[in-house]
């Protein structure tokens, strides 16, 4: 596709099973994210997004198959381990510390650099990548609005200087414009270098801003191809964009 | 669909309540006024009858502070505990034993060789940092062996397992010191009194209630100045989270159980220089009951709370049996002060169970 192929992906899951006691939850997903790229993964709900994110880094532990970053296996690693490592999760519903400011919520995404000079500017940037929070500094972050919850966990993710960025449901629950507005950082922070993969219900918008997607049906990848693809092919139309 | 709005009326002995109210906040609305208008009576009497000075109320008044720091210290364990793990540790009465019972033959020695007196406050500072290492132990190895293998057990569990570890650690240190009492040495310039004017102090309050103020300050800087306080709060709040920005979950729960010991600890070198009973190996029960109450009354996970409500139950055990008893003709009013403390304690969970400081628990944390 883009030549890279030859090099060691950033991310490759090799028919990754998860379960939730004894619901079967991911029945063998592969995927594979390169150096770079905007991947999303689709699907409606239930079809095991979440955990799939939740498995990579660590919350959840796969039952069979290998999660590979960089070539090394995540499954050997404890979860706290993994951001070190490059990876990290804006998890579903935002879950910022909400009796944390909104700069104590910055510091503690930077939390394993431990007592780092580059820290401060970070936080600088963050605020002029999202200037809302920067007027909001000593606010608690729980009492912010879910836009501004979500710009502070995009944030708060970024300050671990990852190289690959999970995001779940980043859309979830905000005003059409807000989501536009989230959808633009998203294509910056990539511009940037970050690679992310993403996962949306809001299907329109997350294949306008990758450049592959899968399509996850009940725990199992039935599509996978370019984003432009996947826009015109009918079945994804029918279930997903809302088109008849 | 239209939907028909019932108006259905609770009736209590048959007769029908204001809408929206059951028999049971009747029940409670009743209870209230009955303990407000005792309350008053009670203390109504007292004063107009002029049984005490204002001299007298002051020594109450400080003799209740000094107890109440000693509950907070301990009681700021049981909240420390429960903000992270949503568990009422409660051995931690014993964990306090454990290091004021260890200590009591150390302080022994120091009085012994001449250094209790010739270096009062150094060997007192000593003795609180040996009762806090031991307690700290006994709380981390609590924590390693009783609680660690059910953290994800049903939240009855641990609790059990609690009681448990409870009578274990007291009979492990009756093995070990034996039943009887041991006294703490008297030091001698705790035992003289600070005036101010017609007031005095005795300054053995004054160094308990000092003592207090500066470990909760240290504290309180703790958690809210300093990297690992940041992590124990953001753990308090979403473990997930704090473990996705590489906060190694385990490492801060020893911590909070070691910082949880270590106040016990040396609270229990302050009890025991502060009151001349002597300690044993069950002298934790009462105390760590005591300072359970204080920490619901604060509102449990709430650090200010925990030190609010410590000395608040303090002062009312000292005052509240001489205003509110005496004044209702109760003879011997001084001996009914459990009585008081825990009919705090139902009061605060009928009334207000989310404490004096605390927020109402959401579903996901209670």
């Amino acid at each position: 596709m883009n030549g890279m192929q030859e090099s060691t992906p950033l991310l490759v899951l090799d028919d990754v099973h998860a379960s939730y006691g004894n619901i079967h939850a991911l029945k063998g997903v592969s995927l594979r994210v390169e150096e770079g790229e905007i991947v999303t993964l689709i699907g409606s709900n239930g079809a095991g997004k979440s955990t799939t994110l939740r498995t990579i880094s660590g919350l959840m532990r796969a039952r069979a198959g290998k999660i590979l970053f960089r070539g090394e296996d995540l499954q050997a690693r404890a979860a706290h381990e993994l951001v070190a490592l490059g990876v990290a999760l804006v998890p579903e519903g935002r879950r910022v510390f909400a009796r944390l400011s909104v700069t104590e919520n910055l510091e503690m995404g930077a939390w394993h650099r431990g007592n780092n000079q580059g820290i401060a500017s970070d936080i600088d940037y963050a605020f002029t990548l999202f200037p809302r929070l920067g007027e909001r500094r000593n606010q608690l972050a729980g009492t912010m609005s879910g836009g501004e919850q979500q710009m502070l966990a995009t944030a708060r993710a970024l300050m671990s200087r990852p190289s690959l960025l999970l995001m779940d449901e980043p859309s979830m629950g905000l005003a059409p414009v807000l989501v536009e507005t989230i959808f633009e950082t998203i294509e910056q922070i990539n511009s940037e270098g970050t690679t992310i993969l993403l996962v949306e219900q809001n299907a329109q918008m997350a294949l306008g801003v990758a450049s592959r997607g899968y399509v996850l049906q009940s725990g199992n990848i039935v599509l996978d191809d370019d984003a432009a693809s996947l826009r015109e092919n009918p079945v994804v139309q029918k279930a997903y964009l809302g088109m008849d | 669909m239209t939907q028909t709005r019932t108006v259905s009326r609770n009736k209590l002995f048959g007769i029908p309540l204001p809408a929206g109210h059951t028999g049971v906040d009747l029940i409670i609305s009743a209870l209230r006024i009955i303990i407000v208008a005792l309350i008053i009576i009670g203390a109504g009497n007292t004063l107009l009858e002029g049984r005490f000075t204002f001299e007298q109320w002051l020594a109450l008044l400080f003799a209740g502070l000094a107890q109440g720091s000693i509950y907070a210290l301990i009681a700021l364990g049981y909240t420390l505990v429960y903000g992270i793990l949503r568990m009422i540790n409660f051995a931690h009465g014993d964990v306090f034993m454990a290091g004021a019972f260890t200590t009591v033959f150390l302080a022994n020695s120091f009085r012994q060789s001449g250094f209790l007196d010739s270096q009062p406050l150094l060997a007192i500072l000593i003795l609180m940092g040996f009762a806090a290492l031991v307690s700290m132990t006994v709380a981390v190895l609590l924590e390693r062996i009783a609680y660690r293998p059910l953290r994800n057990a049903p939240r009855l569990v641990p609790l059990i397992t609690a009681i448990g570890a409870s009578f274990f650690i007291q009979y492990t240190f009756r093995g070990l010191f034996g039943s009887g009492f041991k006294a703490y040495p008297t030091v001698a310039f705790l035992r003289g009194t600070f005036s101010v004017g017609s007031i005095n102090v005795p300054i053995a309050q004054l160094f308990v209630f000092v003592s207090a103020i500066v470990l909760m300050i240290c504290l309180y800087w703790l958690v809210e100045r300093t990297r690992i306080g940041k992590a124990m709060r953001s753990v308090s709040e979403d473990k997930e989270v704090a473990t996705l920005m590489g906060v190694n979950i385990d490492l801060i729960i020893v911590f909070t159980f070691a910082i949880g010991g270590a106040l016990a600890g040396a609270a229990g070198v302050i009890n025991g220089l502060f009151r001349p009973q002597g300690v044993n190996f069950f002298m934790g029960f009462f105390p760590g009951i005591k300072a359970f109450t204080a920490a619901v009354l604060g509102g449990i996970g709430n650090i200010p709370g925990a030190m609010l409500g410590g000395m608040f139950l303090g002062v009312i055990e000292a005052i509240g049996p001489n205003l509110v008893l005496n004044g209702l003709g109760i003879p011997s009013a001084n001996q009914l002060k459990d009585v008081i403390a825990f009919t705090m304690l139902v009061l605060v969970l009928i009334f207000r169970p989310q404490g004096i400081l605390g927020e109402r628990l959401s579903a996901e944390k209670a």
